[in-house]
């Protein structure tokens, strides 16, 4: 079967992907408009923040045939064939449209003019920002979602920025008056103007023929040089309209349940389709008609049930959201002027039954009443808003929690059960759910936790706590050694799973050096040696370079000491250099030649910072903006020796090029104009990801203590051996941005003091070994032999190094 | 018969001081060409093993993390972490392996290891 797709947009993605994963087994092509593939519509305003537009770009299954740049001008359904503007004619046995919709541009006159743009691909982005570049202002037409999220984009882009709204209030269509004035006061706090019941009359050009400004219909003009109209959209129905297919009075091209347009042959999908009446541009219910006509394409029955409008959405900062009915026989209100919150309920005349709501500022209610709506509420609608809703509550089963991927609770709850699952990336990985924005995962949390599934947090045998809890016994408790802790806390006498993690804790609230007393025999060994184990028993040394910058003496003597104890050398990925083959008898004189020449430990044994990778920044470099390796510099000497829970790798990249790789790194900072933009989450390793956009524009205080919080967050409440990648998963972004940006624990304090804390007792830890006899003493080859080295380490050499003799195994097996 | 050929046949090597072992963190003793790890518990016990690694074959057992499974005294390889009993030897994670144990004792403030 010869399956043609018309469109390349997230839907068709979807569509494809859907097709692909059911087993279908035709030829699959599509044929998209724009130059490039589908990419996340959703995320497009991320584009402007520093993600790429191969980040947003969505994965095309392996044997699909994607011609992009290729418009569509006809649809020929006797011969079953599509014909591109460049002439290529495409036979079809099944044709689904997914062409999305256009922005509409009202026909204002000057509408025309250079400097006015829509906001939809990446294309419009593009010329955006070059068009912000000499601009000092911009206004928005239309202050919908979209609308707004265009003029954060301008924010963003440094323009003083307008809104125009015909409506009485911003985002009529997603809340009331009384909402819509709490969002204008949010939106007016981030130095955003406001026009409420005004268009534009007119836009005038100035000498150059330019946009010079936007006239409103009381006559006011609004200077500005960039123009976005944001005035809705509208469903891409000309093809089918051209040929003869069923569309809609006001546009769309008619579909019936299965997504099938007046053609049999023909389905439509997305934006561009009327279903009932409706046409969504929401990305939820598109999603469900890709899976829907995938269904039937493949022989089967599935059926799209008009689909939830429901929103939620973080605008400028703001969360936004409506579900259900926007009105009924009651309603009650919660409105907080001072923390600009404003949640409404809507319920039947018995005050029973959830009818919908509104939410701006706080969306709790959201997360927690949605699922009842056109259900008996599980409280007195005042108590739930002000309780932030039912903590304990049990959802039925047919309640949808993911509303962007149509998965109800009873889905995931069989999801946990089938596989097993026992964290909130099984869920996302087996159901989808919590995949596309987000928004449901503290929902999926709490339906893990209530599912019955008990997922032990139990360190390990000798205790019954998870890291973090055991993070807050030491804290709370004061406790400072290990065997107080097990002796109170635990059982037996440890293990090397749970003697390191007490040891970090101990050491990231600060207890000394890590080889003082009793913490000495918490160490894993390469703690405990100071250096890293190697496979032949030898130890390799890795002196700190913070932000990899080092001077030529410095080199020498790493290049002497290597020379004359004889150790292979190899540059790391970290941007420092690894000294390997060391025996235990030689670390100490090795390191005494090391910091007699200045350098210190740089802790790639430890659970802890390791390095601030940095490109060469603004001082040498001739796009760089910011001076990357004086940060870079500074942030390694700032968190060097701070145990964590697992290793911290951090990166500065000087301007948006990113040649350091910040956003593979736990903490990555990119250099914008206006300051450090700080990314966070990013891991290389076995299961890539890339860093999330943490805040924006920051200056280099505020980076620093936004860091700092994050870390000490991190170190205070990860599990054992939890990147940051894992932890801000099943954390969320949202909730780590409120803790640590908005302080909404109220800890922020007591962090900043930790880390103080932190910095102000840092002190090298060979330095301190080196000067210490006792701590000396645990480095011998043998207790009765300290000199002897061990005779079973052997090299061979190779490419001018040495390289180990790999030992002959004495296997005991009975 | 038995015992008294094998006590002939056991040499009693003085390798340290007892306070040269610290509790719960090994020692590594070279005994002709033996080597030996050495621990202290925290209740005081010593206990001896080969200080080959059986999975990797490196020489280092002695470093690694002392601690208890289900009571017994354990030690866990530096290397990928398989635990050894310190009583019988035997890998708590492949009963299948084992590394030899040795006979260990304090004679005046000195630790001897016993080595046929």
């Amino acid at each position: 079967m010869k399956l043609v797709v018309v469109g390349h947009g997230p839907t068709s993605s979807r569509l494809v992907e859907a097709l692909v994963a059911k087993g279908f087994g035709g030829r699959i092509t599509v044929l998209g408009e724009e130059p490039r593939a589908a990419y996340d519509r959703v995320a497009l305003t991320s584009y402007l923040t520093g993600r790429s537009a191969e980040d947003l770009t969505y994965p095309v299954p392996e044997g699909v045939v994607l011609r992009l740049a290729s418009r569509i001008t006809g649809i020929d359904r006797d011969n079953r064939t599509v014909t591109t503007a460049d002439g290529h004619v495409e036979p079809y046995d099944v044709l689904v449209l997914a062409t999305g919709s256009s922005p509409f541009v009202p026909p204002v006159p000057g509408r025309e003019l250079a400097g006015c743009f829509v906001y939809r691909t990446i294309d419009d982005l593009d010329a955006i920002r070059e068009a912000a570049a000499g601009a000092g202002s911009g206004v928005v037409i239309g202050g919908g979602l979209l609308g707004l999220e265009a003029a954060d984009a301008l924010r963003g882009l440094g323009l003083s920025t307008h809104v125009v709204e015909m409506g009485g209030w911003l985002m009529p269509r997603q809340v009331d008056e009384g909402g819509g004035a709490v969002l204008r006061g949010h939106v007016e706090a981030l130095g955003l103007t406001v026009h409420t019941e005004a268009g534009a009359r007119e836009i005038v050009a100035g000498p150059d023929g330019r946009v010079a400004g936007l006239v409103k219909p009381d006559g006011e003009t609004i200077e500005a040089q960039v123009v976005v109209f944001s005035a809705g959209v509208r469903p891409r129905d000309e093809l089918a309209r051209q040929a003869g297919l069923e569309v809609g009075d006001r546009g769309g091209i008619a579909v019936d349940d299965g997504m099938r347009t007046s053609d049999p042959a023909i389905y439509a999908v997305g934006e561009c389709a009327l279903h009932d009446g409706m046409v969504y541009g929401l990305v939820g219910p598109c999603f469900t008609m890709a899976e829907v006509a995938a269904d039937r394409i493949l022989g089967g029955q599935a059926a799209f049930a008009r689909a939830d409008p429901s929103t939620k959405l973080k605008l400028l900062g703001v969360e936004v959201a409506q579900f259900g009915a926007m009105d009924g026989a009651l309603d009650v209100t919660f409105m907080d002027p001072v923390g600009g919150v404003y949640q409404k309920l809507f319920v039947s005349d018995d005050a029973r039954t959830l009818l919908g709501g509104i939410c701006v500022g706080d969306a709790t209610p959201y997360n927690t009443l949605k699922p009842f709506v056109g259900r008996d509420l599980p409280g007195a609608p005042s108590e739930l808003l002000f309780t932030g809703g039912p903590a304990g509550m049990d959802l039925p089963d047919d309640a949808q929690v993911c509303s962007c991927n149509n998965v109800t609770k009873g889905q995931v709850c069989a999801a946990i059960a089938d596989h097993g699952l026992t964290d909130v990336a099984g869920i996302k990985g087996c159901t989808r759910a919590g995949t596309t924005c987000g928004s449901c995962l503290p929902m999926l949390k709490q339906i893990l936790i209530r599912s019955g599934v008990e997922v032990s947090k139990a360190l390990c045998e000798h205790f019954a706590h998870s890291r973090a809890e055991l993070f807050d016994i030491v804290r709370v408790r004061g406790i400072t050694t290990f065997s107080q802790l097990i002796d109170e806390h635990g059982a037996g006498r440890g293990c090397d799973v749970c003697k390191p993690v007490v040891a970090s804790i101990l050491a990231s609230l600060g207890n000394g050096h890590i080889l003082d007393g009793e913490q000495a025999a918490l160490q894993d060994t390469n703690d405990h040696f100071l250096a890293n184990i190697q496979r032949n028993g030898t130890y390799s040394v890795v002196p700190r370079i913070p932000g990899g910058e080092i001077t030529p003496d410095k080199l020498i003597v790493i290049g002497e000491v290597a020379r004359d104890f004889g150790l292979y050398t190899k540059i790391t990925g970290g941007q420092r250099i690894d000294l390997f083959g060391a025996r235990v008898e030689q670390l100490p004189l090795i390191w005494k030649r090391l910091v007699d020449a200045g350098f210190e430990s740089g802790h790639a044994y430890g659970k802890a910072l390791r390095t601030v990778k940095s490109c060469v920044g603004s001082t040498w470099c001739r796009y760089g903006v910011q001076d990357a390796v004086g940060l870079a510099i500074s942030l390694e000497l700032r968190y060097r020796g701070l145990r964590s829970p697992h290793k911290l790798k951090s990166a500065v990249s000087g301007c948006a090029r990113e040649c350091a790789e910040a956003r593979g790194k736990d903490f990555g900072v990119i250099a914008t104009e206006q300051g450090w933009n700080l990314y966070v989450g990013g891991n290389g390793g076995f299961t890539p990801r890339h860093a999330d956009l943490f805040a924006s524009d920051l200056s280099t205080e505020e980076l620093i203590r936004t860091i700092d919080r994050f870390l000490m967050f991190y170190v205070r409440t990860a599990d054992r051996l939890q990147r940051t990648s894992a932890w801000l998963e099943s954390q969320g972004l949202e909730y780590v941005k409120q803790v640590v940006l908005e302080d909404s624990l109220g800890i922020c304090a007591d962090l900043d003091a930790q880390m103080d804390r932190h910095v102000a007792s840092y002190a090298d830890e060979w330095r301190t070994a080196i000067e210490d006899p006792g701590k000396l003493r645990r480095f011998v080859s043998f207790v009765n032999a300290p000199a002897t080295p061990d005779p079973s380490i052997a090299f061979t050499a190779e490419r001018d190094q040495i390289k180990p003799v790999l030992l002959p195994l004495e296997v005991v097996r009975s | 018969m038995t015992v008294l050929s094998e006590a002939t046949t056991t040499v009693w090597t003085a390798v340290c001081a007892y306070t040269d072992l610290l509790p719960e963190r090994g020692a590594c003793a070279l005994v002709g060409r033996h080597q030996i790890a050495l621990f202290r518990t925290f209740d005081g016990e010593l206990f001896a093993i080969g200080n080959q690694d059986p999975f990797s074959g490196a020489q280092v057992l002695s470093r690694g993390i002392v601690g208890t499974r289900a009571g017994e005294p354990s030690v866990a390889s530096p290397m990928h972490k398989e635990v050894f009993s310190l009583v019988t030897g035997v890998c708590l994670d492949d009963p299948a392996v084992a590394v030899p144990t040795y006979p260990i004792r304090v004679a005046d403030g000195t630790v001897e290891v016993g080595v046929r």
